[in-house]
């Protein structure tokens, strides 16, 4: 089910918990009353910046206004005022503040990546001290399991249950594996994590091979990543040496080693299948599932795969226990998300904000909105496998249910903003063109169907297109998602099916008029000579490559569009701006 | 059938002591192409044909993995490797002008090495530094913010 409203308690950090608590019940015993449809979810939510010592903000979804309360009659006054008569309540509003909360990069520039002390120092390998001594494989599962915790690396699978599978698979060796194949072209969270706090990473699965019954980890990371490569070696060769890595960790009866092997550029390799099969030494083809990897992973034997990001939360849930992990986000979604927010955002990077935070706060409270005095077009989430989200859903909050409800899904973390300038078709064709480059090319769907899809793409941005090619796409774009053997095939219509969905128009001005109104496709533009800018120079009808611009210094120059190929090289060339392009 | 392997190349002792260390773990044939790559900057087929004898694992198969990821070169690169990035970010903000542009600056397409063997030119997806798109990196030294007017002379610093 879904919530009409969402109301997110921010605290600035463990201090204000107390504080916090009564005011969250406040609010749970109000709605009680007056919301006996429960339509209204509370939220508690943490906030990295600086807040008032005296009262605590509070954030209501989608209508997107801060309030300070107090105390508990705060709350009562927002409930009865805001929420049930949506009466505004002035007199609380506060303006919006940083609402970013760091788990996952909770120690990233923070301490020295290199020196393994500095992570001790910050309660680091207490998670692992405490499971080994305090805790059974069991215990350790069911506190995942509890605190909700879910695949970061897009698909959002409960990490708990997967654990849980693979403890009970029956095999004497059991392998941890953790995948930092970060592929999604705009996704950086998970090089930074590794090269910002690498032994969080290592930590997390010693724990999981603990867990589990596993006692040899591999991570399976980029070639492309030489600095998280180094550090990662530096951290297990300093773990190790202290002891925390390696035969009878701390002297206890648990031993567990950890190898480091690349990929070598192939996106499908984070797909679970392929990758093992690539961490084996061969091509990285899927596998059909199940078997899951969980019950016959590498080299045949039960095997647990971890995105970076999801193991990074690991140590945090288990010190800080599930109870404060599950009480961060939504009610399916907890915990945070690292969002690699780049594109046309005046500040791009990484922003990492609880679960139920809506995208409009991302792009535009925390990366500073659109530059260049351009308007939001549209962010694209979850990479090549994820979908186009329009202005009009900025104010969802994000988690893995509500995205997919958008036509687009979770993925890595890659949102990638566009503005005015981009064009839905040209954007299309770049993740197709991805897609098509990336398919491993096992199975047909994918493989033919991907060639397909990107053909009539490239028609309609060359002004060739149909409007019965629109039918065609949705229907090659459905049978691949049924069809296809793994998450790359099965994805790669999605930009496409969501563009359909929500810039419909965009597609048909290709198509019926022959129009791209970013001006990115190319082969639709006509090039004209303006006369009043024109400084008759004549570079233009010199670099002209097919001879299209005639004339002379005396009678000015003309364009002949019937000859023109498009190549913009006159555009580019003139210093006076004399030619217009649209 | 065995092919007949080059008596002139053999690899060298980096090469061969790695192989010794990686020898008998499974899975080890990518790490090992990683390291000749390293070492060469490509995969030379000589290289190729050694390995099958020391890893034991058909030519067929070694080329297979070769083929199959995009990181593996069999051509032999020029001195500076140019990677323009094309991943999302910087194809928003113009890496493909990017590109362009140092195909008209150098006189040769992706994938090409200048006829000095001083450059090549690479379209790689997503080198993980989107904040600074668009971008490129030549032989491991990363330049970003591009802008096509800057790229002239960043290649004059490398032809001195």
């Amino acid at each position: 089910m879904s919530f009409n409203r969402y109301i997110l308690i921010y605290r600035e950090s463990d201090a204000g918990v107390d504080k916090n608590e009564n005011l969250f019940d406040a609010f749970m015993k109000e709605l009680g009353e007056k919301d006996p449809s429960n339509s209204v979810q509370v939220v508690d939510a943490v906030m990295n910046g600086k807040a008032d010592p005296d009262s605590t903000l509070v954030k209501i979804i989608p209508d997107n206004i801060y309030f300070k309360c107090k105390d508990p009659v705060d709350a009562i006054k927002i409930v009865d005022d805001f929420i049930i008569k949506n009466n505004p309540v002035k007199k609380l509003e506060a303006a919006a503040n940083n609402i970013q909360y760091r788990i996952v990069l909770r120690n990233c520039g923070v301490i020295d990546p290199e020196n393994i002390n500095e992570y001790i120092a910050r309660e680091g390998y207490s998670a692992l001290e405490k499971v080994l001594f305090d805790m059974t494989p069991d215990e350790v599962i069911a506190e995942i399991k509890k605190s909700g915790l879910r695949g970061r690396g897009g698909a959002g699978f409960p990490t708990g249950n997967k654990w849980a599978f693979t403890q009970q698979a029956v095999g004497d060796v059991k392998y941890v594996v953790c995948n930092a194949d970060e592929g999604d072209p705009g996704a950086y969270m998970d090089r930074s994590t590794l090269e910002g706090d690498p032994n969080s990473i290592i930590e997390a699965m010693a724990i999981a091979g603990y867990a589990v019954g596993a006692s040899k980890g591999y991570i399976y990371i980029r070639a492309e990543y030489p600095l998280a490569i180094k550090r990662l070696e530096i951290a297990i060769s300093q773990a190790t040496e202290m002891g925390l890595m390696g035969k009878n960790i701390m002297g206890s009866d648990f031993s567990f080693e950890i190898e480091i092997r690349y990929g070598a550029g192939a996106f499908v390799c984070g797909e679970e299948t392929a990758l093992l099969a690539s961490l084996q030494g061969e091509r990285g083809m899927p596998k059909p599932r199940p078997p899951f990897p969980a019950v016959k992973g590498l080299w045949g034997k039960p095997t647990v795969i971890n995105n970076v990001e999801t193991l990074a939360n690991i140590p945090v849930i288990i010190i800080k226990g599930s109870d404060w992990f599950n009480r961060i986000g939504t009610e399916k979604s907890k915990g945070t998300k690292v969002f690699a927010v780049t594109g046309k955002v005046k500040n791009s990077g990484l922003v990492e904000v609880p679960m139920g935070t809506t995208l409009r706060d991302i792009i535009f409270t925390v990366s500073g909105g659109i530059g260049n005095n351009r308007k939001f077009k549209a962010v694209q989430t979850g990479g090549p496998s994820g979908g186009v989200i329009p202005e009009k859903f900025l104010d969802t909050p994000i988690d893995y249910e509500n995205l997919v409800a958008l036509g687009s899904m979770m993925g890595s973390g890659g949102m990638i903003v566009m503005d005015e300038d981009d064009c839905m078709v040209d954007v299309n064709k770049f993740y197709l063109q991805f897609s098509v480059d990336e398919s491993c090319g096992k199975c047909a769907p994918c493989r033919l169907g991907g060639r397909q899809l990107l053909t009539y793409l490239q028609d309609i941005a060359k002004g060739n297109g149909d409007l019965k090619d629109i039918d065609k796409m949705k229907r090659i774009g459905n049978a691949m998602q049924k069809a296809s053997l793994c998450g790359l095939g099965q994805t790669t219509s999605n930009p496409i099916q969501s563009a359909l969905k929500y810039f419909y128009d965009e597609y048909e001005e290709h198509i019926v008029h022959k129009k791209c109104r970013a001006g990115k496709c190319l082969e639709l533009l006509t090039y004209t000579i303006n006369p009043e800018k024109c400084s008759r120079c004549g570079i233009c009808k010199r670099v002209c490559p097919a001879s299209a611009i005639s004339g002379d210094r005396e009678s000015g120059f003309a364009i002949d569009n019937a000859v023109c190929i498009k190549c913009g090289e006159c555009y580019n060339r003139c210093k006076f701006d004399a030619i217009d392009r649209g | 059938m065995k092919e007949q392997s080059n008596t002139s190349f053999t690899l060298s002792p980096a090469v061969l002591e790695y192989i010794d260390k990686w020898k008998d773990k499974p899975g080890n044939l990518i790490m090992t192409l990683h390291k000749v790559q390293e070492e060469y900057g490509y995969v030379p087929r000589s290289a190729a044909l050694q390995l099958t004898e020391l890893l034991d694992i058909p030519l067929a198969k070694i080329y297979g993995v070769l083929t199959f990821y995009h990181l593996f070169k069999l051509k032999k690169p020029g001195k500076y490797l140019i990677q323009v990035c094309i991943g999302t970010a910087c194809y928003l903000n113009g890496g493909e002008d990017i590109l362009q542009e140092l195909e008209h600056i150098l006189g040769i397409g992706v994938n090409q090495t200048t006829p000095d063997e001083l450059f090549s030119i690479e379209a790689v997806r997503c080198i993980g530094c989107c904040g600074l798109s668009p971008v490129m990196n030549i032989n491991g030294e990363i330049f970003g913010k591009l802008k096509k007017e800057d790229l002239a002379k960043i290649i004059a610093q490398y032809t001195k």
